[in-house]
């Protein structure tokens, strides 16, 4: 297992936001993580990357436990992360972001830089221009070309459809399966369902800080449960109002 | 495009900008040295009369040169590195100008020590005041952070005023001068007698100029070290957690040491030129580094565009001389002052010379100061903020 998540609980001040969570990502997977606004996706995906500390529970990478590792340091350990909001650097060009992306690194990276061109050519024809001046998908084909410059062996995606046109999401979802197929392992967290069990291995759904489900992505794909609540099934009971 | 002749003349002048930076840019090194030096030259001719009769017809223009102008300009580079470069708003920048005061006044009163040695604790004394201040509120962001320099910043001064073993409120009086060098001589030729008269480096009451070369000699030596930390990865660091922090330690950035280190060297920096004022102004009190010096400082950093050095030494020498310049107009020069600073914030936002990366970090709207109000954890919250130790 590469990557496991043991019972973790992180607070906001007294608000618990996750109240044990747990998943495990092996190599070579995509594990998707979904669930409405206030599941505690993003807040999972914080607290793997380090950018915010837990309660109690704990995380282990690559065999090592990394609860009390500090963000910049998991990133030398191999956690990629494409932040929520993309966060790219408005002031940085393209070039200078794709580079920010190997901060951890020294040495020759022409190669990942051009591997990077290739998966997302409309980044190699905008290489300098800002990072602010660009369209959200470009901003978030940024994003994910950035932390692949860190040589991740796990990437950790944070709603890469948001705010996006669905032409859009299918080409960036599609770059992802390739992405994995090259040999990096994808935890994704998304709210757009039915794309994210399509794509994944294996998918977690969350409710308010709990893991409520956990199965292979199709046969989620296929419980009326999940239909019902994510998928617009057509059984769909009232869905509660945030949810959508 | 419908503009106005107001927008359209705004945008002339930044494109204008944009060309002349780029053709800066383009220019070959030792082109560049000898602008470098020959802006060293002008530096060091400025005190002359000629220049300071029109410059500043009502006061000492050599004087006034050394205090507020050159101290603005050293103070302004030195809170770039936190503000401009780190993005950190820091609003008691005057505390470090004052540590550096009080350890030149103490230790050459009390120890008599050399004005160079003082001038190396001092700056090892403000680089750690920097970091005691920084360890326990870098944690907090924007707002949260600027609210509680500014009470450092008070901290300081009241506390000064409070202890009567350094003086109370009447400040410590008969501060040494630096050690005069008498009857200079280069290659054999005695520099006072090329000079007319001007002994360059002696250090006494009534001349200010030397200690205006003084001055400049300092701010050469800060402007080389930031630039160079600017371009370094220290320099590439900063420039990530200014625009967003949470991105730059994903990227692998310790977010939270750069932070220290800004504050560290925008400390040094500040408190290196309490020790030289204070060397020259033979006495000092609490009342010298009042909160209005740290935002007047702060002005010039964002009125001369904050991140760009030229900038805000611009920013500073407009900030400190235009009070000076209008002295003749005694009561009425605060409001010609006050009226520059709205028609600047008015007509360029992003201040007089900006860089081109903070003009387009501004468009993004992240504000140019950083995360300004991003999250910041209760008082009770429970292991968080691993992310930055």
């Amino acid at each position: 297992m590469l990557l496991e998540v043991k019972d973790i609980h992180v607070h906001y001040g007294k608000i618990e936001a996750l109240k044990g969570i747990s998943v495990e990502v092996n190599e070579g997977e995509i594990v998707t993580l979904i669930g409405a606004n206030g599941a505690g996706k993003t807040t999972t995906l914080k607290t793997i990357s380090g950018l915010r500390g837990l309660s109690s529970g704990s995380i282990s990478f690559d065999g090592k436990d990394i609860s009390k590792l500090p963000g910049h340091r998991r990133v030398v350990a191999g956690l990629g992360q494409a932040p929520e909001g993309r966060g790219i650097f408005p002031g940085m060009t393209v070039h200078d972001n794709l580079l920010m992306g190997a901060y951890t690194r020294s040495g020759d990276f022409s190669a990942d830089l051009a591997e990077v061109y290739e998966l997302f050519p409309r980044l190699a024809e905008r290489r300098v221009q800002m990072g602010g001046t660009m369209s959200g998908g470009e901003q978030q084909m940024l994003a994910i070309g950035r932390a692949l410059m860190a040589k991740p062996k796990v990437l950790l995606l944070d709603e890469p459809s948001m705010g996006l046109a669905p032409l859009l999401v299918q080409q960036i979802f599609s770059i992802i399966a390739e992405i994995n197929r090259r040999g990096t392992t994808v935890l994704l967290v998304e709210q757009n369902a039915q794309q994210a069990l399509k794509l994944a291995h294996r998918a977690y759904v969350l409710e308010t800080g709990k893991v409520v489900k956990s199965a292979p992505a199709a046969d989620l794909l296929n419980d009326p449960a999940v239909q019902a609540a994510y998928l617009g099934g057509a059984v769909a009971p009232e869905v509660p109002e945030g949810q959508a | 495009m419908n503009q106005n002749p107001l927008a359209r003349f705004r945008t002339g002048l930044g494109n204008f900008g944009d060309v002349m930076h780029d053709r800066w840019l383009s220019t070959p090194g030792w082109q560049r040295w000898i602008v470098y030096l020959l802006l060293i030259v002008v530096a060091l001719l400025l005190p002359s009369d000629s220049i300071g009769s029109f410059m500043s017809p009502d006061t000492d223009w050599a004087s006034i040169l050394f205090f507020p102008i050159g101290t603005y300009v050293v103070l302004a580079i030195g809170l770039n590195v936190v503000v401009g470069q780190a993005g950190l708003l820091d609003l008691g920048f005057v505390a470090f100008y004052a540590v550096g005061g009080y350890a030149m006044a103490l230790i050459g009163t009390r120890l008599g020590w050399n004005f160079w040695v003082i001038m190396l604790v001092g700056i090892t004394l403000c680089a750690l005041s920097g970091i005691t201040l920084g360890a326990p509120t870098l944690r907090l962001r924007g707002d949260y952070l600027a609210i509680v320099t500014l009470g450092f910043g008070e901290i300081i001064r009241i506390t000064a005023r409070n202890t009567d073993e350094i003086g109370g409120p009447n400040g410590i009086r008969g501060i040494p001068h630096p050690p005069s060098i008498n009857d200079l001589h280069i290659f054999g030729v005695d520099v006072s007698n090329l000079l007319g008269g001007i002994e360059p480096l002696k250090y006494g009451v009534l001349d200010p100029k030397p200690y205006y070369y003084l001055l400049v000699g300092l701010a050469v030596i800060v402007i080389i070290l930031v630039k160079r930390w600017e371009k370094s990865r220290v320099g590439r660091a900063w420039a990530a957690i200014r625009e967003d922090e949470d991105a730059a330690e994903v990227m692998g950035v310790p977010t939270f040491r750069f932070k220290m280190l800004a504050f560290a060297i925008g400390a040094s920096i500040g408190g290196s030129m309490g020790v030289l004022w204070a060397a020259k102004s033979i006495s000092i009190n609490p009342n010298d580094f009042q909160f209005l010096l740290s935002a007047t400082i702060l002005a010039a950093v964002v009125m001369g565009g904050a991140g760009n050095l030229p900038g805000v030494m611009l920013g500073a020498f407009v900030v400190a001389w235009l009070p000076e310049r209008f002295r003749g107009l005694e009561e009425y020069r605060m409001l010609i002052f006050g009226a520059v600073l709205v028609a600047l914030m008015i007509f360029r936002p992003e201040g007089l010379l900006p860089s081109r990366q903070r003009r387009a970090e501004l468009k993004e709207g992240s504000g140019g100061m950083g995360t300004l109000g991003a999250e910041v954890p209760g008082p009770e919250a429970h292991g968080e903020e691993v992310a930055s130790k």
